[in-house]
């Protein structure tokens, strides 16, 4: 069995959700690094943090809000500047097989 | 199947599109059917360095909306990032909310039988934002990001729900509240409206009870799909437990989507690993504090409900709980027809002059039934001149007609039409003698009773209408044509 905090399961895992491709021996170094990571900031865990508000912002800064108004868009032109591929009104992506995705 | 003893349990998820003139959290301006990625910027492209800041509008149709549907309001709420790849998501995650929701603990009422409700819990009510647009060609797919940034409100009930029809009824219930609210157009050709129900039965067999495995369905837009993809799916569920027998438990939840074309639900294909949004609170945005005073000037936005208005429509003006349906379907209407009743109209003359003519008008106009030129007070006059007999109910719809096209009061329209009924009864008797004289052998046969006496009877009816050109009142014309008939 794998012992560390971050197993070799964990790493590919993690590694799929981020549509990463990483050989075996990659897999093992960041197995051991996160896992190092986490021991690390384990340290955090000798404050008593039962009675702390869990902090939602670091900024002490709430409701920046704008008004309900239409600014200029980019149009479709600079819209699809940068695209790598596209038919002058769409983004052109490899064919979706996958229909069960989205929110 | 039908020996079976069970209960069905559904919760729904619905998304619903709010009346923002942009984005949520972009400039952007959201238009249906726009030209392909012309309503785009660096912030819905997710470009590095573009910072999303919340529009104010969405966050406060939320909280309205909330306060409508009885939820506690969230003082502190915050945004969450849920991530996940696919094409129409440009920056790899979606902003939500996670653990703290805008509203939370509320509830809704549905109508369920002539004038009886019942209450649905609600469990939460999120805000967040709609992914792009795919569209799936032979080779390859196009994504279209108009759509993407749109401010959606995300509302879930309990599973309170216990028949496909409850489903629908809570859909067509919240779009009437949403639309009462302006909080959302919910036109469902638009999209402004989807549908998630969570389904499964509770069976009774042998003295136990077996909870089959819950399945979400996806790809729901109308209320018709939503109510029929229920159905189908108790069914399918009812069926799969007597083949397999297999009941709920952790991780066999399963995700079907409804084929409208051909009427079944289907089983979308399993994720490899459950999923995994590991959602975070977003870094580029701030908090929002819903403090007392903000609260109470959006809450100063709520106005008397859909169905507490039809309710109060078949309690004092005696409506039936479908005209009061109808009329309640649209604010607007509901308030033109409640204040015509206040000017002094009679509520069923009223109701009738509005679902009868009146709407029939404003869909050839494309617009509602207070926008076509009739002011309640004027509406209420017309059905005062229809109450005292001065003009017949199809002349009463003529001069409708004729007052959305002129300022005029329904008496001055009724004589320049020359619409107003004649109850004169002298010179009605008249033209009864007149008839009779010249129709001698009606006359014989409307007073023998046989197959033809009907007939004659209208047709002597029918000659004193047309010799006053309509304008006669018919109930005082029966009156003398029957002593006449009688004397004869």
């Amino acid at each position: 069995m794998d012992k560390k905090k971050i197993n070799i399961e964990q790493v590919k895992q993690v590694a799929k959700l981020a549509r990463l491709n990483l050989s075996e021996a990659e897999i093992a170094q960041f197995s051991t690094q996160m896992s190092d990571i986490l021991q690390y900031v384990e340290k955090l865990d000798r404050l008593d943090t039962a009675n702390i508000e869990p902090l939602a912002h670091c900024l002490p800064v709430s409701n920046c809000l704008r008004e309900d108004i239409v600014k200029p868009s980019l149009g479709t032109e600079k819209t699809l500047a940068n695209a790598p591929d596209s038919d002058g009104q769409f983004f052109i992506v490899p064919k979706i097989l996958d229909e069960a995705g989205g929110p | 199947m039908s020996e079976l003893d069970y209960k069905i349990i559904v919760g729904l998820e619905i998304h619903v599109q709010l009346a923002t003139r942009t984005k949520m959290f972009c400039g952007c301006e959201l238009v249906f059917a726009a030209e392909p990625n012309s309503r785009v910027c660096p912030v819905c492209l997710g470009l590095p360095g573009a910072l999303p800041v919340m529009n104010r509008q969405a966050v406060e149709f939320a909280i309205l909306t909330a306060s409508a549907l009885n939820c506690k309001i969230a003082e502190f709420t915050k945004w969450d990032r849920k991530s996940y790849y696919y094409p129409d998501l440009p920056k790899n995650y979606q902003i939500s909310q996670y653990d703290l929701p805008v509203g939370e603990n509320g509830f809704i009422e549905i109508p369920i039988a002539e004038g009886q409700t019942k209450k649905i819990r609600i469990l939460r009510v999120h805000l967040e934002e709609d992914a792009g647009k795919n569209l799936h060609g032979e080779n390859f797919s196009q994504v279209d990001l108009n759509r993407a940034g749109t401010p959606l409100m995300e509302i879930v009930t309990q599973p309170d729900m216990n028949s496909p029809q409850e489903v629908s009824t809570l859909a067509v219930e919240l779009q009437r509240i949403v639309r009462f609210l302006g909080a959302s157009e919910a036109d469902m050709q638009k999209g402004h409206m989807r549908f998630e129900p969570n389904v499964n039965v509770v069976i009774k067999k042998d003295g136990s009870e077996f909870k089959t495995p819950i399945t979400e369905i996806k790809n729901l837009n109308s209320f018709k799909a939503l109510e029929k993809g229920t159905a189908f799916e108790v069914k399918r569920q009812l069926n799969e437990f007597l083949d397999s027998g297999e009941v709920a438990k952790s991780g066999n939840k399963k995700t079907f989507g409804w084929d409208d074309t051909r009427g079944v639900t289907v089983l979308q294909r399993e994720k490899e690993e459950a999923h995994d949004y590991r959602y975070f609170p977003d870094p580029d945005l701030v908090p929002v504090v819903v403090n007392e005073k903000w609260l109470a000037d959006i809450k100063s936005g709520l106005c008397e409900l859909p169905l507490a208005m039809q309710k109060r429509f078949t309690a004092d003006y005696s409506l039936g709980d479908y005209d009061a349906g109808v009329l309640t379907a649209d604010k607007d209407t509901a308030l033109f027809f409640d204040n015509a009743v206040k000017a002094g109209g009679d509520a069923k003359r009223i109701c009738n002059f509005i679902t009868q003519t009146g709407l029939k008008i404003a869909n050839e106009k494309g617009c509602r039934v207070s926008e076509l030129g009739i002011s309640p007070q004027r509406l209420a006059e017309l059905a005062k001149l229809l109450d005292a007999g001065t003009v017949s109910a199809t002349a009463a719809a003529a001069i409708f007609e004729k007052m959305t096209q002129s300022d005029e009061m329904p008496q001055q329209i009724a004589e320049s039409l020359n619409l107003i009924q004649k109850s004169d009864a002298d010179e009605l008797k008249k033209i009864v003698d007149d008839v009779i004289t010249a129709n001698q052998q009606a006359v014989e046969d409307a007073k023998c009773d046989g197959k033809k006496t009907k007939k004659a009877y209208g047709f002597l009816m029918g000659q004193v209408m047309q010799k006053t050109k309509g304008t006669a009142n018919p109930q005082i014309v029966a009156k003398i044509m029957d002593e006449r008939l009688k004397s004869i």
